[in-house]
């Protein structure tokens, strides 16, 4: 069995001591971020790539991947023991998670998030190990009009299923396609938009981008509505399921994981929607359904099974195809770049150590988050009572440190300085940044594709419709849109974006 | 019910679409274009640039339809403060070295609070200041001068 032989060269490649160690510290301080509201895992990985310049690819990899999903574990805690949700996708949590712990079951909500989470993380290693090989040999075959009418698509699937209006989306992807323009034009040596400035002719950097539109302006807009949070704790007992209970739970951790994944390879935003999908449905098929909202366990089992099974599953398109399924693995995609290999199919194929061993790496980081987290619960509750005045500066001085060291250049600090009020605008105005940063990164490779596939055709732009491939991608786009569009689907969208 | 312009969210952001996109078209308008055979490097800026502003345009619109308001307010003090806290490091950090560029860098980012304990800040600051220079100076081992430019 090839996957078999795969999965051991992961498992081998992720139990090393040194990959141990970072797959630690990454779920921990993905923990860590969870539980504070405020700061996310997509401003945390920004700011801690330029760190990971000197660590070996697949560790650095392996730590970052640890944040992303460790962070959607750390923000169901908090949603269940004190209503606060730290990341997003926990939001849905609070619903019933906390209701179980006002009525003392605070031990049997957290075991089911951690437990829904591990299965569902399991199944998803597996999915991946499966599915990712076979579609990474058929991107192998693509051509430029294929690549092109790809990215299309996935710029396109991004936008819609983004917060907010569809229209505003879908301009901030063309306004990331435009930054991602800025610098030297490889076919003819012309710096474009770069004003004069000789930093700005490499084009501009990712962690500036990053960093300036999610962290620094996350903070401005902190500030603006701080309130003043409070913190209750609770005793937490029993940590462990009743056999009933676990019954009860078994169906909505595989329905939530099925929509999770379902989810989770089409691009778009975070796990939000995945988990909120997930709460509906359960709604939907309980026999009981005047019971949700009120505490029962099925709205905590599926949604959480739901947005674990969503974050592993965005690798699989990011991995394979080399387009990153949402703004963490444009980051993730950045830090591979960072690290001289150019993302696509050819990566599992060139570098199976690096593929394989991300992947048994999430099975263990999910190992590790159940039995670490469970015990550290009330350090990580405790946690929470550190002000968020003392929490910004922190944050801006890691920040800071990271976009310096990426090129020891200071007019990187000051570009960042300006994305952070122009990312503060985009919040105020309700346009979503995530797609702006998939555009960013998509916008050079989409350029150079079109390029190609046009000097192929002698300029015919029907390529992209004449072959087989590339004429379904451009299809799928369509109808995509169209659905979108549709008034009944559109209103139902804005409720769940508005929702989430 | 009026909505100001100055306040109606998809107005502005049409004005802020139509405003990036002109700019792309106006910067780019001495590139190349090409054909769509050989392309130049003019020819995809001015296409998304076009694009752009027609999106903005119709976001524009809608805006004057729908009257949706900006929300929550522009929390102008730390739009302010924290750009300038980073603008500053930048300006610091060649000349003065880590220390003192991460101790300013802290102060300054807390001003940007709506609290501001100046012991409070005074310890935080170089408690962040000493960790990371463990972390980054001694643990990772970046070539930055503590103190005194390079």
């Amino acid at each position: 069995m090839e996957i078999f032989d795969s999965l051991v060269l992961g498992f081998s490649v992720a139990l090393s001591l040194q990959n141990l160690a970072y797959c630690f510290i990454g779920v921990l301080v993905g923990t860590l971020i969870g539980v504070l509201p405020g700061i996310g895992p997509l401003a945390t990985i920004a700011m801690l790539l330029p760190l990971t310049f000197n660590v070996p690819p697949v560790s650095a990899l392996i730590m970052l991947a640890g944040i992303y999903y460790g962070a959607q574990y750390g923000g169901s805690t908090t949603a269940i023991l004190v209503n606060l949700p730290g990341e997003t996708s926990a939001v849905v949590t609070c619903i019933d998670g906390y209701q179980m712990a006002r009525q003392g079951r605070a031990g049997p909500a957290l075991a089911v998030a951690a437990i829904g989470s591990f299965i569902a993380g399991t199944i998803c290693t597996l999915l991946i190990a499966l599915f990712a090989p076979p579609l990474a040999e058929m991107a192998l075959k693509f051509g430029a009009p294929e690549y092109f009418s790809l990215m299309l698509m996935g710029l396109v699937t991004a936008a819609v299923l983004a917060h907010g209006d569809m229209v505003k989306s879908l301009a901030m992807v063309v306004v990331g396609l435009l930054l991602g323009i800025v610098g030297t034009d490889v076919n003819s040596g012309m710096s474009r938009f770069a004003f004069g400035i000789a930093e700005l002719t490499d084009g501009i950097g990712f962690v500036v981008l990053a960093v300036g539109v999610f962290a620094v302006s996350e903070i401005v807009s902190n500030l603006g509505d701080q309130e003043e949070r409070q913190v209750f704790t609770s005793k937490v007992k029993n940590l462990w399921l009743t056999w009933p209970e676990f019954k009860q739970s078994f169906g909505p951790i595989m329905r939530g994981t099925g929509v999770g994944a379902f989810f989770g390879v089409l691009p778009g935003t975070g796990p939000a929607i995945a988990s909120f999908s997930s709460y509906m449905i359960e709604k939907k098929v309980s026999k009981t359904p005047e019971r949700f909202g009120k505490g029962a366990i099925e709205g905590v089992a599926g949604p959480e099974s739901a947005n674990n099974a969503d974050a592993q599953c965005k690798f699989i398109p990011t991995l394979t195809l080399g387009i990153p399924a949402s703004a963490v693995m444009a980051l993730m995609l950045g830090a591979l770049t960072i690290q001289g290999i150019a993302p696509g199919p050819q990566v599992m194929t060139q570098k199976p150590e690096l593929f394989w061993g991300l992947i048994a790496s999430m099975w263990i980081g999910n190992l590790m988050l159940v039995i670490l987290n469970l015990p550290l619960i009330g350090l990580w509750v405790s946690l929470l009572k550190v002000p968020y005045r003392m929490l910004f500066p922190a944050i801006m001085v890691f920040s800071c440190i990271g976009i310096y060291s990426v090129n020891n250049s200071n007019m990187e600090l000051y570009l960042a300085a300006l994305f952070g009020v122009l990312g503060f605008l985009w919040l105020k105005l309700d346009c979503a940044a995530a797609p702006m940063l998939l555009g960013f990164v998509l916008g050079p490779m989409m350029e150079e594709n079109l390029r190609r596939a046009l000097l192929i055709s002698r300029g015919d732009p029907m390529v992209f419709l004449n072959r087989p491939i590339s004429l379904s991608f451009i299809i799928a786009t369509i109808l995509i849109l169209i659905i979108m569009a549709a008034p009944a689907i559109r209103r139902k969208r804005e409720q769940i974006t508005d929702a989430a | 019910m009026k909505v100001d312009l100055r306040e109606n969210r998809d107005f502005l952001s049409g004005l802020m679409f139509i405003v990036i996109g002109l700019g792309a078209v106006f910067i780019a308008r001495d590139y190349p274009v090409g054909s769509a055979l050989r392309m130049g490097p003019g020819y995809f800026p001015v296409a998304l640039g076009g694009i752009l502003f027609l999106m903005g345009l119709y976001v524009m619109v809608q805006g004057l339809i729908k009257k949706e308001k900006v929300k929550g307010n522009w929390s102008v003090r730390a739009l302010i403060v924290l750009p300038l806290a980073v603008v500053v490091f930048g300006l610091m950090i060649e000349r003065t070295g880590f220390i003192p560029a991460l101790i300013v860098l802290a102060i300054i980012s807390a001003a940007a609070g709506r609290e501001f304990k100046f012991l409070e800040v005074l310890i935080l600051a170089i408690a962040l200041t000493a960790g990371c220079v463990a972390l980054f100076i001694y643990g990772l081992g970046m070539p930055y001068p503590l103190v005194g430019g390079h």
